[in-house]
């Protein structure tokens, strides 16, 4: 198990930047997830980590030694592909013992390892096929299998499970954080499902434009997301953002309705801020009252466990969540109330959080 | 009190000189063998030849060798059968790509539509792509030849030849056998070409087509011919060129005669060289076919511009 | 409807059936000619099949003639060439399937540039180099030709076959723990077999099919190729059609062999080489 820095990590395509001075460091046995939409650097990042793309500027330390010019064969690590990438003309056992061949592990002991490690993930009646023969799930099993035979300093997750339909993904999630918890070894997890990060993570690193947006534990980044960037990405459905201006202490939005600043937050007056929702943070309420607002049903998606509701306000479509059945109906009104305390407020330029 | 400046980062890559090096050189050792063959067995005799083309070289006469400028060039602007071999080149060239062409694309589509046997049938029309080019054009001498091939005794009972005759021997027909040889054998080049193309198609324009009414030929016109025109494009191009520097067949078939009726430039060349000895009068001609097939192919790519920026 | 349903399949049957005719006929016929003996050959002109077939031919070339040793010698010269071409367009289409470097763009445009010139105009300049060598006149040159003619179009035939074959592998392996050079040879390169195959396969056949510089590069029996001898062999003995046939029916067997083999590749084949055939 190992400790991983990254420090003042850039990378260039060419002459295309794709990472700007990236500064991470990793607990030993840490859980942590790369996430952002694609194109964000995260991959790349990766990648850098298991040697497999040269490192523009910086430096990536693993256990304290500087790994920049090591190969990635002697960087001690595993990772898992998206693709999986097993090898097709080796078995599965093949498959898994590769690595410790090539470092000359002597034959018991690969015996010994393969067959732990395809007891944990139940793969012991397919060690002799081929990657051919396998189904999709039972593949990434291998790729995993691949992975902790070898007790690596650190594990390496490439969207493992992005080639997965929904359910099998759900159920290869919870083995994933199982095994983890198992193993205890420092991972890196790289997804574009924040779903996934979120479930997964001892610590979500967002990623945007090469750039890293927030690092924090899940919770943190769903409570108090740093910019408008991670708040519109965490979180399902995504949080509503309406537009308005600080006026005489209270925020008026476009189409001049109010919004009462909550507290502990100083706007300068005439400043324009954007104010995040949370659909679940959204409540219906039985009549107008104080503080409340109607608005007219727009669309309503029952999901089974809750219901989206759309409603036209604040110059917007806005959605809310509710868990209430039968709460809305297409073209009724519908008087909803906002929790002050829940509010998120952004200034518009710098699109960072203000308090 | 002293100021330090911040820490700079560290540089991302301290890999020594020689491990740069190493790195850098790696894809040219891989190309290394490909392209030492290729400069030295095809681009310096390439240059040689240019070369040659404006020196006296005949094998035979250990005096040539001197410089004569552009003498083979002068000879050639009044040598009658380089002239004809040009117009034969013409005739050869077009007509045998756009036989192949027509042939290979209706076998494609024929290819395209499922039926039992299909790979079998399949199998069996590409396999002239295999045969050797001389033994097609052996091949072929012999089917033409009234001794033992019949195509002399069908054509004269169709009433096409008034005696079963070679037509390899007769002047004004010879072309003719060279040009169906390349043909049956050039089929399969454009029939794979095309049937790869066709089945690049997806299925469901198809589908969505008809379900928007439209019949047959009018999906062929919106779908199908759009779809292969890439393909086609860049394959009669391609094609045109090699077949035009394709001299096995006529070499087999008639060595340029009768009367060199069937000699095209590059079978013209290959006589001058090889029967002649004529090195130097043969890369003249060469140099000269070399400089119309890029201007052949200068053309297109204008033209292929052209159309690029009208669209 | 159905009754112009069956009338298109019908002709779509016979339409295939006559472009299968014609491919084979004229093959069939070399094979009627090769068994026909002597003596019913202009008796019985134009005959679908000889009243009486038998091997004399066959056994006359195999036996009494120079064939066996031109067989030999083209078999030599062409799997070496096939040997050889494909080991060197392997690693050069490996490099350019899997590296990002500058002056890939001018090779390939080298490459596609030996495709393009005129092939005859080089007989001349290469009968002057090799022949102070000494390499006229021997099988050692034909190769060095041909491996020089083949090598562009399976240096593209190889890179579309490593293009097939996913970075991510090479990727996991050298993560595993394997050098670039052991990841080639334990994982990319038992998944291009079949490529490889196909390739030795295209290349065979291009330089058992060669002849115009085998034709001037080669005289004397010793190192005459197969289609030199049948050439030559047809010029002059041209009422032999009975033995010149079967002699071509024995150049066909090897072509058709790899045929087999390469029939699921002509598709690659072809457009990696594009202009060649």
């Amino acid at each position: 198990m190992a400790s991983i820095t990254i420090q003042s990590i850039t990378k260039t395509f060419g002459t295309v930047p794709v990472l700007h001075d990236i500064d991470l460091s990793i607990a030993d046995g840490e859980f942590v997830v790369l996430v952002g939409p694609s194109g964000c650097g995260k991959s790349t990042l990766l990648r850098m980590i298991a040697g497999l793309e040269d490192i523009t500027g910086g430096e990536i330390r693993i256990d304290g030694r500087r790994i920049n010019e090591v190969a990635p064969k002697d960087r001690d690590i595993a990772m898992v592909f998206q693709s999986y990438a097993l090898y097709p003309h080796m078995t599965v056992a093949d498959n898994m013992s590769y690595s410790l061949k090539l470092r000359k592990t002597a034959r018991e002991r690969i015996a010994e390892a393969v067959g732990a490690a395809a007891g944990k993930l139940g793969l012991d009646p397919l060690l002799e096929r081929r990657p051919k023969a396998l189904s999709g799930g039972q593949r990434q099993r291998v790729a995993m299998g691949r992975a902790i035979v070898r007790h690596p300093k650190a594990f390496l997750f490439d969207e493992p499970l992005s080639n997965l339909d929904a359910r099998l993904r759900e159920q290869m999630r919870a083995e994933i954080k199982r095994l983890h918890k198992a193993i205890g070894a420092t991972s890196v997890y790289v997804t574009h499902d924040q779903i996934e990060a979120m479930t997964l993570a001892d610590r979500i690193v967002a990623m945007h434009g090469g750039i890293i947006q927030q690092v924090g534990n899940p919770l943190d980044l769903y409570d108090r997301p740093a910019n408008l960037f991670v708040a519109g990405f965490i979180g399902s459905p995504a949080m509503n953002f309406v537009d308005g201006h600080c006026r005489s202490g209270a925020i008026e939005t476009d189409d001049g309705s109010r919004i009462a600043v909550p507290g502990g937050i100083d706007l300068a007056e005439g400043q324009a801020v954007t104010v995040g929702i949370r659909p679940e943070h959204v409540r219906i309420v039985a009549g107008s009252g104080a503080g409340s607002y109607t608005a007219r049903v727009d669309l309503v998606e029952p999901t089974g466990f809750g219901t989206i509701v759309h409603v036209r306000l604040l110059g917007q479509d806005l959605k809310i969540y509710t868990l209430e059945r039968g709460a809305a109906e297409v073209g009724e009104p519908l008087h909803i109330a906002l929790d002050g305390d829940r509010l998120h407020v952004f200034d518009r330029e710098t699109t960072n959080r203000i308090g | 009190m002293t100021f330090y400046p911040a820490a700079a980062p560290p540089d991302g890559d301290r890999r020594t000189a020689k491990q740069k090096i190493a790195a850098y050189l790696e894809p040219w050792l891989y190309s290394a063998p490909v392209l030492i063959l290729i400069v030295a067995i095809m681009l310096v005799p390439l240059a040689l030849g240019i070369s040659y083309a404006f020196r006296d070289i005949r094998l035979l006469n250990p005096f040539s060798g001197a410089f004569v400028g552009l003498k083979h060039f002068r000879e050639l602007a009044g040598d009658g059968a380089f002239r004809g071999a040009l117009v034969n080149t013409l005739w050869w060239t077009f007509s045998s790509v756009i036989l192949q062409f027509l042939f290979g694309l209706i076998l494609a589509l024929l290819l395209n539509r499922p039926f039992r046997g299909r790979a079998l049938a399949q199998a069996l029309c590409f396999l002239p792509w295999a045969v050797p080019s001389f033994l097609s054009g052996l091949d072929w001498a012999w089917m033409f030849n009234p001794v033992v091939g019949p195509i002399p005794h069908w054509l004269y009972a169709l009433g096409i030849l008034s005696e079963p005759s070679n037509i390899l021997s007769d002047p004004e027909t010879a072309m003719w056998g060279p040009i169906v040889a390349n043909v049956w054998w050039g089929i399969p080049f454009f029939a794979i070409t095309m049937l790869a193309a066709l089945q690049a198609i997806p299925k469901d324009l198809y589908e969505a087509a008809e379900i928007d009414g439209a019949g047959p030929i009018e999906r062929f016109r919106s779908i199908t011919v759009p779809f292969l025109a890439p393909t086609m494009a860049i394959s009669i191009l391609l094609r045109t060129v090699w077949i035009a520097n394709f001299a096995d067949l006529i070499i087999v078939m008639t060595n340029g005669g009768p009367a060199d009726r069937t000699q095209i430039v590059a079978s013209y060349i290959f006589t001058q060289a090889f029967r002649r000895l004529d090195f130097g009068y043969a890369s003249a001609i060469a140099l000269v076919l070399l400089v119309l097939l890029l201007a052949y192919s200068m053309l297109i790519v204008v033209l292929r511009q052209t159309m690029l920026t009208r669209h | 409807m159905t009754r112009k349903r069956i009338v298109l399949t019908v002709l779509h049957r016979l339409a295939i059936l006559a472009y299968v005719a014609f491919a084979l006929f004229p093959l069939f016929w070399l094979l009627k000619v090769s068994v026909t003996p002597t003596s019913l050959l202009y008796t019985e002109g134009i005959r679908l099949w000889p009243s009486r077939a038998s091997l004399e031919h066959y056994a006359f070339v195999l036996t009494h003639s120079s064939f066996p040793t031109f067989f030999l010698n083209s078999t030599i010269v062409s799997a070496s060439t096939a040997v050889i071409v494909t080991i060197v367009a392997a690693l050069a289409g490996y490099a350019m399937s899997r590296f990002v470097f500058r002056g890939k763009y001018w090779i390939v445009g080298l490459l596609l540039l030996t495709q393009m010139f005129p092939l005859v105009m080089l007989i001349a300049p290469m009968f002057k180099m090799l022949s102070p060598l000494g390499l006229t006149n021997s099988l050692t040159g034909l190769v060095i030709v041909y491996v020089a003619f083949n090598v562009p179009f399976a240096t593209f035939l190889m890179q579309s076959f490593f293009d097939g074959i996913p970075k991510d592998l090479e990727d996991a392996a050298m993560i595993d723990g394997a050098t670039r050079f052991t990841a080639f040879r334990q994982i990319i390169l038992p998944l291009t077999l079949p490529g490889i195959a196909a390739t030795l396969g295209f290349v065979f056949t291009a330089a058992w099919s060669e002849l115009l510089f085998a034709l001037m590069l080669i005289s004397g029996n010793q190192a005459t190729t197969f289609p030199v001898g049948l050439l030559s062999f047809v010029s002059k003995f041209s009422v032999d059609f009975g033995q010149m046939m079967a002699a071509g029916v024995l150049a066909l067997i090897p072509a058709c062999l790899f045929f087999l083999l390469i029939q699921r590749y002509l598709v690659q084949g072809l457009t990696a080489g594009a202009v060649k055939g």
